[in-house]
């Protein structure tokens, strides 16, 4: 369902009382930002990032949304909101990459030669199931039976998605589909080959807010 | 967000026939506040995708030059399409005409990412459109206003653009297309419930969907804009407009600088609201498309399929 709020004017949500948080940045250069907010606007405040003045010390965690990576890493650039989310994650501060955001985040793609934030220990493999026809919903458990923060029968929603080739040391799979991981934590780095975001479910990113 | 789609859990991985009108609208969730590019060789896609292109439109001849050969436009040779999907990344769209039920078979076939129903090419079909309900891959139709809309929706289009006046770099068309649809869905918010049944009878369009828009504000779909954007404040002006994402045909590769001018106009479409940017952006793009004024055109492209 395609999202009904008025996000081209809405720069900051004003109904959250959160007071655990400080607010989550949603990179709004390109895709599906106003599906994060959406989601957000159940959970936490929350800031567009159009720009690097937007990064302002407000933010202390990190949306990278779906969309198309190409387009977004050229603008992430020329914005100059790079440098500011890369110092973000290298200081160790929470970032949730989904689909085009997993590809911004990983250490090396085995179809591109394009490398962006670097930060997340896997090889990502783009449009891995092939063009729109082979975009899938499935479902699936994130993380393991005996950990706190299990999920059990999530939504996946892969809309030409990637999926991750290999996971280094540093990286835990949290889901699998296929025998191919789609959803990796690394410390504060989240990162899922699908969209929750495109569902109603709101687990995964309750469990973003709370790293 | 009050989505209801049903997820499959038996066949994990599968792509599933109930699921298929979901992800497609999803596709044009994604392509949201990016520029969807025409483009004729892979040189033209690699160019538009290295200016940030979210998606490009593989096609023959570019809408201006459709315009000046004249004759029956049909959809380009799916051998070209092919070079176009090997050169980029980034979702291939392209074109079939109104109601040509064989050709939207032969892109499906050939894994193309979004079928654009035009008017832009000849319609084959003077009646109906092609009911899109019935196959796996995406369909984007253009529309004059929330009638229209609504009714290439009901057929199962996954994501709507104005039509605009393709090929003439005026831009007056599309905007007034943006401006009709927006003002028709703010007339259909302010009703009572009970009186969307007759807004529904006088739109010609199924209640549900005249409901959906009654109740959300807003197309169940994503809404370009496209037709007649030819510079970085077209594109910033559609925007402010609200569309979603734009389309830009004939404007980048009729104009002086196309990779300059693509890129500019990528930019422009992310960061709309930013008067310095825009104008930066516009500083020395060459020469734009000449374009032709509206009430100068023989061929009213945006009358097509009603």
């Amino acid at each position: 369902m395609v999202v009904a709020v008025e996000y081209i004017s809405k720069e900051e949500s004003d109904g959250a009382e959160s007071a655990k948080h400080g607010v989550t940045g949603i990179l709004a250069v390109q895709g599906a930002f106003a599906e994060h907010a959406a989601v957000l606007d159940k959970l936490g405040p929350w800031k567009l990032l159009r720009a690097a003045e937007d990064f302002d010390e407000s933010i202390d965690r990190v949306i990278l949304p779906g969309g198309e990576s190409t387009t977004q890493g050229k603008l992430l650039r020329s914005t100059g909101l790079f440098e500011k989310i890369d110092a973000h994650i290298k200081a160790g501060k929470p970032v949730f990459g989904t689909c085009a955001g997993m590809i911004l985040l990983a250490r090396k793609l085995d179809n591109d030669p394009n490398v962006y934030f670097g930060a997340l220990d896997a090889v990502v493999r783009r449009n891995a199931y092939g063009r729109q026809l082979g975009s899938f919903a499935a479902t699936a458990d994130f993380g393991k039976p005996d950990a706190p923060d299990f999920i059990t029968d999530f939504p996946l929603v892969f809309i030409r998605g990637p999926y991750v080739v290999s996971a280094g040391p540093e990286a835990t799979v949290e889901t699998e589909i296929d025998g191919h991981p789609v959803a990796l934590r690394q410390g504060n780095i989240l990162a899922t080959a699908f969209h929750p975001e495109l569902t109603d479910d709101t687990r995964l990113h309750e469990l973003f807010l709370s790293l | 967000m009050g989505g209801t789609t049903s997820f499959d859990t038996a066949h994990k991985g599968i792509p599933m026939a109930q699921n298929r009108a979901e992800l497609n609208r999803n596709l044009a969730q994604m392509l949201k506040g990016g520029v969807i590019m025409d483009v004729t060789t892979p040189e033209q896609a690699k160019i538009a995708q290295n200016a940030g292109a979210c998606a490009v439109m593989a096609l023959e001849r570019i809408p201006a030059d459709i315009r000046a050969a004249g004759g029956v436009s049909r959809m380009s040779d799916p051998a070209m399409i092919k070079g176009i999907q090997e050169a980029v990344s980034i979702p291939v769209m392209a074109k079939v005409r109104i109601g040509h039920i064989a050709e939207a078979r032969i892109l499906q076939a050939i894994d193309i990412d979004y079928i654009d129903e035009s008017e832009v090419l000849s319609p084959a079909d003077d009646v109906y459109h092609i009911d899109k309900n019935q196959f796996d891959v995406p369909f984007v139709c253009g529309a004059k206003n929330l009638g229209e809309a609504l009714r290439r929706i009901a057929e199962g289009a996954a994501m709507i653009r104005t039509k605009g006046e393709p090929g003439t770099g005026d831009v007056i068309q599309a905007v007034r297309h943006m401006r009709t649809m927006n003002k028709q869905i703010h007339e259909l918010v302010s009703l009572r419930d009970d009186e969307v049944y007759e807004a529904a009878k006088q739109l010609a369009v199924p209640y549900d969907l005249a409901k959906y828009v009654h109740d959300n504000g807003r197309l169940p779909v994503v809404n370009f804009a496209a037709g007649g954007v030819a510079t970085p404040a077209d594109a910033a002006l559609m925007m402010e407009l609200g569309a979603e994402g734009v389309f830009v045909g004939s404007g980048i590769f009729k104009s002086g600088d196309p990779a300059k001018r693509a890129a500019a106009i990528v930019k422009a479409t992310a960061n709309w609201q930013d008067a310095d940017l825009l104008a930066k952006l516009s500083e020395n793009l060459g020469e734009a498309m000449v374009g032709i004024n509206e009430d100068e055109i023989q061929t009213i492209m945006a009358a097509r399929g009603e």
